[in-house]
């Protein structure tokens, strides 16, 4: 096996920098690993062979002429198939989209082309980013790499899954409810959540316009920061963007990384812990709080108490936006169009009989739940009181970043469960995002990082919180807590996952 | 709060313009009512004094300068459409028989 895969970003992007691999090289190492392990993984959806590495030769030609190529040049990537590719196709993980191919870029595409990275594929996801398992995909789950009889999270499973799995050192995922930092901490990999409005949301298919927010998947701190700055900054596009010029969060990583925090308040969260999560998750969590103490970092107990009605709002604003986006599946302008089988065919029911067979089951469950959500007489009782239950959420952040300069809670309350635990019980699967949605609910960012194994030997994830627009402490504090975690281990927390098998 | 019973949800479904078959229904009656009274709490957490909060960050409506911009071409849009002709959409009849 090609070592190339076992790198980091950044470490890719020095030696292409040097001159001692090519990106069609690089390129061809996670094409290779895709065809060795992806049979068993499933983390992609689609492959782009010859595309990627036409990108990988027009970096490398660019190169050898001499010209002054961004940082990530010739790093290929793989993006969640929720994000719009042109010429490739989306599908957003569900049959309504089967074989789309959408006739543009999403703007953090366009920034991944114009930063020279190869794109690889599109990754695995539940259908429309809703679910915590990929088991809502309509072309069958991701397996986590750690134990293919679990789950690797979701909705962005494949995109973690990919990078845990050495088949993409980079990945694009998007988060609405942790759909990138819950795959994260079951996979043993970093992923990020950027302030709302960081990074452009123009040609991301939307599933909640007011929470999801696309970010780097990864395997270490740093990589992320570089990913983050390639897709961050304003767009005229996205009229949420935000307007204000970012700092570099990879200057931000490279600093925290000499591990040194002394004079930083770390604020834990008594809500986001406690009844619920396993006991071996909550002995990682805490072993990594000491080793921020140690740091010289000052641990301080924040109360947030309306964390506790965090999820009950979540599950009223999520389905009431996505069932309003998600009108446009109509078979009228694009994807599947399927006609009822008897009876005279109108649009109407063009549309209803498209939409019945199209959504699969968790997709129709959400759009159902916010049409009662948002429909006469109850719109005041349960829409209205959840922007309420939005506003105390913000009180609690913004009382608590009083106290604290980063907030800190294991990111799931448990490692990943086997394929089918929880498939049946939606509100047992709902649970696994309730330390993840207060970050989407307030637009505050939030990365999950690995802080080591539990007692059922499977990762578990540390998530950090910083306030909104102040993303660079995230990757300051996860860049510190990574290397004092690496410095103890020896060894990144990957090299203890089980090898895959490979085919030839 | 009120329960989802089968005849709601056959409602909301044709709200939704989601054929159902009758199992689906069934089913779905079940799970969401189990779902609306878990969410059903939130109308007891904030008082009548507690604006509602849309978005995340405070926004302005956001202007462009009245300017033609780019277009996606025709043919490629149209390419993906389930049915196109002479440069459109080609849709089923928009009014029912009894219309």
């Amino acid at each position: 096996m090609s070592d190339l895969t076992r790198v980091t970003a950044a470490e890719l992007a020095t030696r292409l920098a040097a001159g001692e691999v090519s990106s069609v090289e690089v390129t061809q190492a996670h094409l290779d690993r895709i065809g060795a392990v992806d049979g068993a993984v499933h983390a992609f959806l689609h492959t782009n062979t010859d595309e990627a590495l036409a990108a990988a030769v027009a970096v490398d030609t660019a190169r050898a002429a001499g010209e002054d190529l961004p940082a990530l040049a010739g790093v290929p990537i793989a993006v969640k198939d929720v994000v719009v590719t042109k010429g490739q196709v989306t599908t957003a993980g569900s049959k309504i989209l089967e074989g789309w191919v959408p006739p543009y870029d999403a703007t953090l595409v366009e920034r991944l082309r114009a930063a020279g990275m190869p794109i690889l594929g599109k990754t695995n996801m539940d259908e429309f980013a809703m679910g915590s398992s990929t088991e809502h995909s309509a072309y069958g789950p991701t397996r986590n790499p750690w134990d293919l009889g679990r789950i690797p999270g979701g909705s962005g499973g494949g995109s973690a899954a990919a990078v845990a799995a050495f088949e993409a050192p980079l990945a694009i995922g998007t988060d609405t409810g942790g759909s990138i930092r819950q795959p994260a901490a079951v996979t043993g990999t970093v992923g990020v959540k950027p302030t709302y409005g960081s990074v452009s949301r123009y040609g991301l298919i939307a599933l909640a316009s007011s929470l999801d927010q696309a970010g780097p998947c990864t395997r270490t701190v740093l990589d992320s920061a570089l990913l983050h700055d390639v897709i961050g900054g304003h767009d005229p596009r996205d009229s949420t963007s935000l307007s204000e010029r970012a700092p570099s969060y990879t200057e931000a990583a490279r600093a925290g990384a000499t591990g040194d925090l002394t004079g930083l308040k770390v604020g834990v969260v008594t809500e986001l812990g406690g009844e619920g999560y396993q006991p071996g998750v909550r002995a990682s969590f805490e072993a990594s709080l000491e080793l921020l103490t140690n740091a010289g970092a000052e641990i301080v107990e924040v109360s947030c108490p309306s964390f506790t009605a965090a999820l009950a709002a979540y599950y009223l604003i999520l389905p009431s936006e996505a069932s309003s986006n998600l009108a446009k599946f109509d078979g009228m302008r694009f994807g599947l169009r399927v006609e009822p089988t008897e009876g005279p065919v109108t649009a109407e029911r063009v549309m209803a009989a498209t939409r019945g067979a199209g959504f699969g089951d968790e997709v129709k469950r959400r759009i159902i739940l916010g049409t009662y959500a948002l429909s006469a007489g109850y719109y005041d009782a349960y829409y209205g009181s959840a922007q309420k239950v939005r506003t105390l959420i913000q009180r609690d952040f913004d009382a608590a970043f009083a106290q604290a300069d980063v907030l800190v809670s294991p990111t799931a309350p448990t490692t990943a469960f086997k394929f089918g635990d929880k498939v049946d019980d939606p509100m047992a699967m709902y649970l696994n995002d309730v330390a993840t949605i207060p970050a989407n609910l307030a637009g505050v960012p939030g990365l999950s990082l690995p802080s080591g194994l539990s007692d059922d030997g499977l990762p578990v994830g540390f998530q950090i919180l910083a306030p909104a627009r102040a993303d660079e402490r995230l990757y300051r504090v996860g860049a510190a807590l990574e290397s004092l975690l690496l410095a103890q281990w020896g060894a990144p927390l990957l090299s203890r996952a089980p090898e895959l098998e490979v085919n030839a | 709060m009120s329960t989802i019973n089968s005849d709601e949800v056959a409602r909301l479904a044709a709200l939704a313009r989601i054929d159902l078959a009758p199992d689906e229904i069934t089913r779905l009656a079940g799970e969401l009512d189990v779902i609306v009274q878990a969410v059903a709490t939130v109308s007891e957490v904030a008082g009548d004094d507690v604006p509602a909060t849309s978005h995340p960050i405070p926004l302005t409506n956001v202007l462009r300068d009245d300017v033609v911009g780019r277009t996606l071409p025709v043919d490629e849009v149209l390419a993906q459409a389930p049915a196109a002709e002479e440069g459109m959409f080609l849709v089923p009849q928009i009014l029912g028989e009894e219309q």
